[in-house]
């Protein structure tokens, strides 16, 4: 272009503007070719104090399921803290299902990424936990490294320690507790059922008031575990993995109940809600009278949020409710690791957990011994309104552990086989 | 010698030179990636995923997919809403336009297409689900006038064969063939045609299909493939409106290849194989009902027979357009007042709890979705364009005549389902290291913004008189300065119609977003599907209102804009635009 001066720049003043577009397209191009950042290394921290000073000044992309608004303003209010704090940039991707993050880390591997993952922490649990262990996605063990961890309640609440029967081994922080706990509406109904078998007689007597989400939605894949711990004669062997017992007899009876309820169900079985979100949705526009959720302060928690009316009550049914934990864990190549781990910490401290636990905010139950807490934290803790719809701890009853990982597969495998066709 | 050839040679290369590049940028930017999307899909359809550890070829995944109960539930589904909701949004386009063309609706319709379409799929399914359930506005209504105990149990939404999808589908899609039949008229003497019909005795309908349609049908022909493969593979109305046990063939494979087991990624590559085949086998049995058609049809469009005056037809015609408008419009409400409801409780016709909390509550993430959506829809409408004008300023300037086939290839990102090729494309910008990236998210975006702005900006571009170019050449401007001083301003509506259209598509993008920002960017669209899924009326309202309410904003401004910029120049007001 310069070599031919004179000519050039009696050209270059016609031609101005589309010499502009010229070079815009080759920012274009640049834009499009030019990989944006290279990847900063952090190497993994090898003791509390140096992941604190490298924390510093790192984003950490928390990959979480994203659809619930008051979950989503907990982190918001977390994030808050962590960067007063920490100096932590916490940024919520929001996932619609954890699959996602576990799907994006392993394309990571595909591409031979080790190190600058898109991924720092996961809300984790369960399968998506048992996979990543597995394929070896996951960072650590790091949770003896975080201080809090040690407030943790691993005695009183075995399944912080073990995750579905798969041992946690340090690979992920426990942040809050499940369980399942029934909600109704006193409104409409008076003496809701308390068992498998009385359940099935209320739907006789209530045809198209109740369903449950349709597996693989996991509140959905309990409450067929929670019917077969109910229903199994021997539900020892559900600790087992799927494929050392007789999966036919064992889960026989659950599908003869379903065979007999599902008919009876919201829209005759044809259809189940996607979540347990939507069941809740049905429950308020009075589609269905009963419904379910995993955690005990869903129901306060709705209703001080405008999405139950206030006459919605919780109760359990008699011979139990399964339970389990849900944890934080941070990718094999995630970019800002001692972030993760600051987050990570953060979450388990008596004051994220106590704010985690009152029902204005999101009503999830701690993971820490609160008796053990210094008094202090014991404050926070006794402080917490009781929501109207909550259950007391000692109302709550007795636990059902989680069966091995590989049951939730076949059980959903088997549901889809005979219902979703 | 040498010299003065140099002068008179490198100007010429120059002007010619990058110029012409355009149309292979064109082509490799979007082009490329897309086939490369459906290989990197291709090959983990047949066993080959190095990061699974699956390096052998196989026709394992296939063999799973088969095998998958849901399949039959999910590919009946599928193949009934796609072809319903086409054949709907077909007979209702070329039924609205000969049974109500040359009324004031018409003209109404006419004006109405363009904010009609610019409502993004998953608003409109949100809106549209609540009015319609068993529990959703219109019953409420009817309670609240009739009375009445509990919601009736119907499946609706969500029904087996995806049949309240296929009316979702129609709602959308009809503008969409109604603008492509209004820009097809446009370029037809249609008065003409009718006039001397009508002398001939026919009925203003049957002028219309017999004289009118056989013409305009090859223009719509492509529209029509794009809203088969569209409807066929769509995911986020599917969400929303579709059946769940089994859900449609798309919406399944999104499933799977989010199912944390990883088991499923082969065989759910094998599913975007097979929904690219749906796609395509849709598509050839359309063309071959064509054929049908147009041989059976033969007699009776020479037969003679003049049809009727048409009343009847006007009345089931304004019906429709009364139902489609009266539906879309009912919906978009639902979602405003839902946005407004601190509680709104079965059957309440009306929130019976006001405020403003939701709008609040949403604060920093609405605002974070705001921007994202607004600086894609913007940056990838402006890189489009560029592009469309470079190309077609190229083509003018060099004489060259658009092929058939070349059109095909700019319909192209649009007849392949996305979810076909998404997977593949997801992980080549991984290879790339621009997954999660903003160019990689404009990129994604610009490839479904561009055939529709090239498509809105062709023909008004094609047919501005040469004669205007021409005199700008003999008064001494250069091409350029003619390009800018001459064709850009009298192009300027449809340039920002077109850039309107690219808004509104942007907006509306649901799975390019969310498989190219790779969950790190949430727009209005991610966030009305999150929102949907977390069962929040209120918060889905929020964010649905304002998808829906940007693209009207674009095209408002789009209107208004050449009014005030040409407020001395009545003559470029006037001057052929409309595309």
């Amino acid at each position: 272009m310069d070599a031919d001066g004179g000519y050039c720049l009696a050209l270059e003043t016609q031609e101005s503007p589309m010499a502009w577009l010229g070079r815009f397209t080759a920012l274009l191009l640049a834009l499009f070719c030019v990989a944006p950042q290279a990847a900063l290394a952090d190497p993994a921290p090898t003791s509390w104090d140096q992941a604190v000073a490298q924390a510093k000044g790192e984003t950490v992309y928390f990959n979480a399921w994203g659809g619930d608004p008051k979950i989503n303003a907990f982190i918001a209010w977390a994030a808050g803290r962590l960067a007063a704090d920490y100096g932590v940039t916490l940024h919520q991707v929001k996932l619609a299902d954890t699959g996602e993050a576990v799907a994006r880390v392993l394309a990571e591997k595909t591409a031979g990424r080790a190190d600058g993952g898109s991924v720092d922490l996961i809300w984790i649990n369960g399968a998506n936990f048992a996979a990543m262990k597995r394929q070896g996605l996951l960072f650590g063990p790091f949770t003896p490294m975080l201080p809090n961890y040690r407030l943790v309640d691993a005695q009183g609440k075995p399944t912080t320690v073990v995750d579905f029967t798969v041992p946690v081994e340090g690979m992920e922080a426990p942040w809050g507790m499940a369980q399942i706990v029934f909600i109704y509406d006193t409104a409409r109904v008076s003496d809701p059922p308390r068992s498998m078998a009385a359940l099935l007689a209320w739907a006789e007597a209530h045809p198209g008031r109740f369903t449950y989400p349709a597996p693989p939605d996991f509140t959905g894949t309990t409450f067929l575990k929670q019917a077969l711990y109910e229903l199994s004669d021997d539900p020892a062997r559900l600790a087992k993995p799927v494929d050392e017992v007789d999966f036919a007899a064992a889960t026989a009876p659950l599908w003869a109940y379903l065979d007999k309820l599902n008919p009876l169900l919201w829209r005759h079985g044809e259809q189940f809600p996607a979540s347990s979100e939507a069941m809740r949705q049905a429950l308020d526009d009075g589609e269905i009278d009963i419904a379910f959720n995993f955690n005990p302060g869903e129901a306060s928690s709705a209703i001080a949020q405008g999405l139950l009316p206030s006459t919605v009550r919780s109760y359990v049914f008699d011979r139990g409710s399964i339970a389990n934990t849900h944890f934080l864990a941070i990718p094999f190549d995630a970019n800002s690791k001692a972030g993760a781990m600051v987050v990570a910490n953060f979450l388990m401290s008596a004051e994220a957990q106590a704010h985690k636990q009152d029902a204005a905010v999101w009503g999830d139950p701690t993971v820490l011994d609160v008796a053990a807490l210094d008094p202090a934290g014991r404050k926070l803790f006794a402080d917490l309104p009781q929501g109207i719809a909550t259950l007391p701890p000692e109302k709550l009853g007795r636990t059902l552990p989680e069966p091995d990982p590989s049951w939730m597969t076949r059980l959903t495998d088997e549901w889809r086989r005979r219902y979703a066709k | 010698m040498a010299p003065a050839l140099r002068q008179i040679e490198i100007p010429y290369l120059r002007r010619r030179g990058w110029l012409s590049l355009l149309p292979a940028l064109t082509v490799a930017l979007f082009l490329l990636p897309v086939l490369a999307g459906v290989i990197g899909t291709l090959l983990p359809a047949l066993g080959f995923l190095p990061g699974l550890g699956e390096r052998t070829f196989s026709l394992r995944p296939l063999r799973e997919l088969l095998a998958a109960p849901e399949l039959p539930g999910a590919v009946i589904a599928t193949l009934v809403s796609g072809l319903l909701a086409t054949l709907l949004a077909f007979l209702s386009a070329v039924g609205l336009a000969a049974s109500l063309q040359g009324t004031r609706l018409f003209v109404w319709l006419g004006r109405l297409t363009v904010p009609l379409l610019a409502m993004p799929h998953a608003a409109l399914a949100i809106g549209f689900a609540f009015l319609i359930a068993p529990s959703g506005w219109l019953v409420r209504l009817a309670v609240d006038l009739l009375g009445g105990g509990a919601p009736p149990d119907l499946p609706v939404p969500g029904d087996r064969l995806g049949l309240t999808l296929a009316a979702g589908l129609w709602l959308k899609e009809t503008p969409f063939l109604l603008l492509a039949v209004f820009a097809g008229m446009n370029q037809l003497p249609v008065a003409r045609f009718l006039d001397i019909a009508r002398s001939l005795g026919y009925g203003p309908a049957t002028a219309w299909l017999k004289v009118i349609l056989p013409i305009l049908y090859g223009q719509l022909r492509l529209p029509i493939y794009a809203v088969l493969a569209f409807s066929l593979s769509v995911v986020d109305m599917a969400l929303i409106l579709g059946p769940t046990t089994p859900p449609t063939l798309a919406t399944l494979l999104l499933g799977w290849f989010d199912d944390p087991s990883l088991a499923k990624l082969l065989p759910a590559a094998a599913g975007g194989m097979l929904q690219l085949f749906l796609a395509v086998a849709a598509i050839l049995l359309w063309r071959l009902a064509e054929l049908g058609f147009a041989r059976a049809a033969g007699p009776w469009l020479a037969g003679g027979r003049r049809g009727h005056r048409g009343g009847a037809g006007r009345r089931w015609g304004a019906a429709a357009a009364l139902l489609l408008l009266f539906l879309a419009s009912a919906s978009m409400l639902a979602l405003g007042l839902w946005s407004l409801a601190r509680r709104w409780p079965f059957p309440a016709p009306l929130p019976i709890v006001w405020g403003l909390g939701n709008w609040q509550g949403a604060g920093p993430d609405l605002a974070r979705a705001l921007t994202t959506s607004l600086l894609l829809a913007s940056t990838a409408t402006a890189i489009a364009v560029v592009l469309s004008l470079g190309c077609l300023e190229n083509e003018r300037r060099h004489g060259l005549h658009p092929s058939a086939r070349a059109l095909w290839l700019i319909y192209l990102p649009l007849l392949i389902p996305q979810i076909s090729f998404m997977f593949g494309t997801t992980t080549l910008l991984a290879w790339l290291g621009l997954e999660a990236s903003l160019p990689a998210l404009i990129w994604s975006h610009l490839l479904f913004v561009l055939p529709y702005v090239f498509l809105m900006l062709a023909d008004p571009y094609r047919a501005l008189d040469e004669r205007y170019r021409r005199t700008g050449l003999c008064l001494g401007a250069g091409e350029s300065r003619v390009f800018f001083a001459v064709t850009l301003p009298m192009l300027l509506r449809p340039i920002l119609l077109a850039a309107a259209v690219g808004f509104s598509v942007s907006i509306a993008l649901y799975l390019p977003t969310l498989f190219a920002g790779a969950g790190r960017y949430i727009t209005l669209a991610t966030e009305a599907v999150a929102a949907n899924a977390g069962a929040d009326r209120r918060l889905a309202g929020v964010y649905g209102f304002l998808q829906a309410a940007l693209p009207l904003a674009g095209f408002a401004i789009a209107l208004l804009l050449p009014r005030l910029v040409f407020r001395h120049r009545r003559g470029l007001l006037m001057a052929r635009g409309r595309p």
